[in-house]
């Protein structure tokens, strides 16, 4: 399992991700009205969606650290939402790349952008809040219900398409578009969803060790050696 | 165990016991209410500072000025609502009491909707002078925006203000957190308001008003389940 993390996920993810990106510039065929510009979907789709899963990760381990304390859940949480931040902005950067020669604008007040842009600064609190918690376990509750109420905005950023018919378009369905270009998409985003599962185990390993550094350290202060056996100690009280 | 353990106190009384509680300690010193009403007047000076005299222009914006005015002092009363906790700790106090935390949530959650509505109320005719506006729709209804904008302010405000008391940076942190997750609430609040100033030809008011509702049933929800978490020690 550790081999197939460290190795094949990375591989795994690229060469999918190679093959959904030039599915999607070279093999299926450009937009009927955007022409090539609409090609940036196969990375702007994608980068959106994972930043989803990311944050919808995010709520799921929030509610159980709640409901079952672990530094697991915790570092999950951190690692998660950090994530899903990366990802999210990176999607609203290619959304504004497409913006740009297709409404004639970078940004616009649209439900869609405006909610998302709403998401990304609520997840940038949340990530605030953490840094300025000292108490670990304060700050492992805390966030997980800054989290849980940051979360009620998930659905209205995905449904605003839907809601308030605005500039953004709606999600198609791959019974309105071209079925080389679902491929390209589908390749694309599984792609995504490999790196990102990747780094996600990458960022929530270097949390949980951060968490038990922390956690430890009052045990392995010089006054109290006798307890230095226990000092990895990772459950919380 | 000794048989004589303390009755636990009803979710309602301990939540009147602790508003009462909180309300004396404002009337008292009336620090909090001073406070916030001076800094909102001067933010609605400010607007007009910042754009300079255009009467139509503030006129048209009145809403959206009236209901930034009330977020930024929200911000002072919201923070301070758990400064009074924090001396002596009091906090400790209050959740030892044989009664449910979540009565402190509904408590300080109910006292700053009662500021920020008075605050509200003291706002208008300033701004009614300050901007020119006239109320054309009617009382009424401003007066139901005043509150369910100011319970959708004080909800998650008070859950955040329970953590940002606590944390390092706080003054930084509760606007950070808070302005955010708002937005909704500011934005049909300030439209709502916008009508009534203005008129409401296409019958707009109920759906901004309808939207406020299910804002502060979601956030109210929320608070209150979520509430006990934070106190925890």
């Amino acid at each position: 399992m550790g081999k197939f993390i460290k190795w094949g996920l990375p591989a795994l993810a690229l060469v999918v991700l190679a093959a959904g990106w030039w599915l999607g510039l070279a093999w299926a065929p450009p937009d009927r009205e955007m022409g090539d510009v609409q090609r940036i979907m196969y990375v702007h789709v994608p980068l959106q969606w994972v930043a989803m899963v990311a944050m919808a990760i995010n709520f799921g381990v929030a509610i159980s650290y709640l409901m079952k304390a672990s530094w697991k859940l915790d570092a999950a949480a951190e690692a998660s939402a950090e994530i899903g931040l990366v990802l999210g902005t990176a999607g609203m950067i290619t959304g504004a790349i497409w913006g740009r020669p297709t409404w004639g604008v970078y940004w616009s007040w649209d439900p869609r952008l405006t909610s998302q842009a709403i998401m990304l600064v609520t997840y940038t609190g949340y990530l605030v809040l953490r840094r300025f918690v000292e108490d670990p376990e304060k700050r492992a509750t805390w966030s997980s219900v800054v989290a849980i109420i940051g979360a009620i905005n998930l659905p209205i950023v995905w449904f605003s398409v839907r809601w308030w018919r605005s500039l953004h378009q709606v999600q198609s369905t791959p019974k309105t578009v071209d079925p080389e270009m679902t491929l390209a998409l589908r390749v694309s985003a599984f792609g995504m969803l490999f790196l990102t599962l990747w780094f996600l185990v990458l960022r929530y390993r270097q949390a949980l060790a951060e968490r038990q550094a922390e956690v430890a350290l009052p045990d392995a202060l010089p006054s109290d050696l006798a307890a230095a056996g226990g000092a990895n100690s990772s459950g919380v009280a | 165990m000794s048989t004589s353990r303390p009755r636990p106190i009803g979710l309602l009384t301990a939540t009147l016991a602790l508003l009462r509680k909180d309300l004396l300690i404002e009337w008292r010193t009336r620090a909090r209410l001073n406070a916030i009403i001076f800094f909102a007047l001067a933010t609605l000076l400010m607007f007009s500072f910042a754009l300079g005299p255009d009467t139509k222009l503030l006129e048209k914006n009145a809403g959206g000025y009236f209901w930034l005015a009330i977020l930024f002092a929200s911000v002072l009363a919201l923070g301070e609502s758990f400064r009074v906790e924090s001396e002596n700790a009091c906090m400790d106090g209050i959740r030892l009491a044989p009664a449910d935390a979540r009565a402190i949530f509904l408590s300080k959650a109910l006292g700053n909707t009662l500021l920020l509505t008075a605050l509200g109320v003291l706002l208008v005719p300033v701004m009614v002078a300050l901007y020119g506006v006239r109320i054309v729709t009617s009382v009424v209804d401003l007066g139901l925006i005043l509150l369910l904008g100011s319970l959708a302010l004080s909800a998650p405000g008070t859950v955040y203000a329970a953590i940002s008391s606590n944390a390092r940076a706080r003054d930084v942190l509760l606007p950070l957190l808070l302005f955010p997750l708002v937005i909704p609430a500011l934005l049909s609040a300030a439209k709502a308001t916008t009508l009534v100033l203005q008129g409401d030809p296409m019958r707009q008011f109920d759906s901004w008003a309808g939207l406020l509702g299910g804002f502060n049933l979601i956030y109210w929800g929320v608070g209150f389940l979520l509430f006990p978490r934070i106190i925890e020690d």
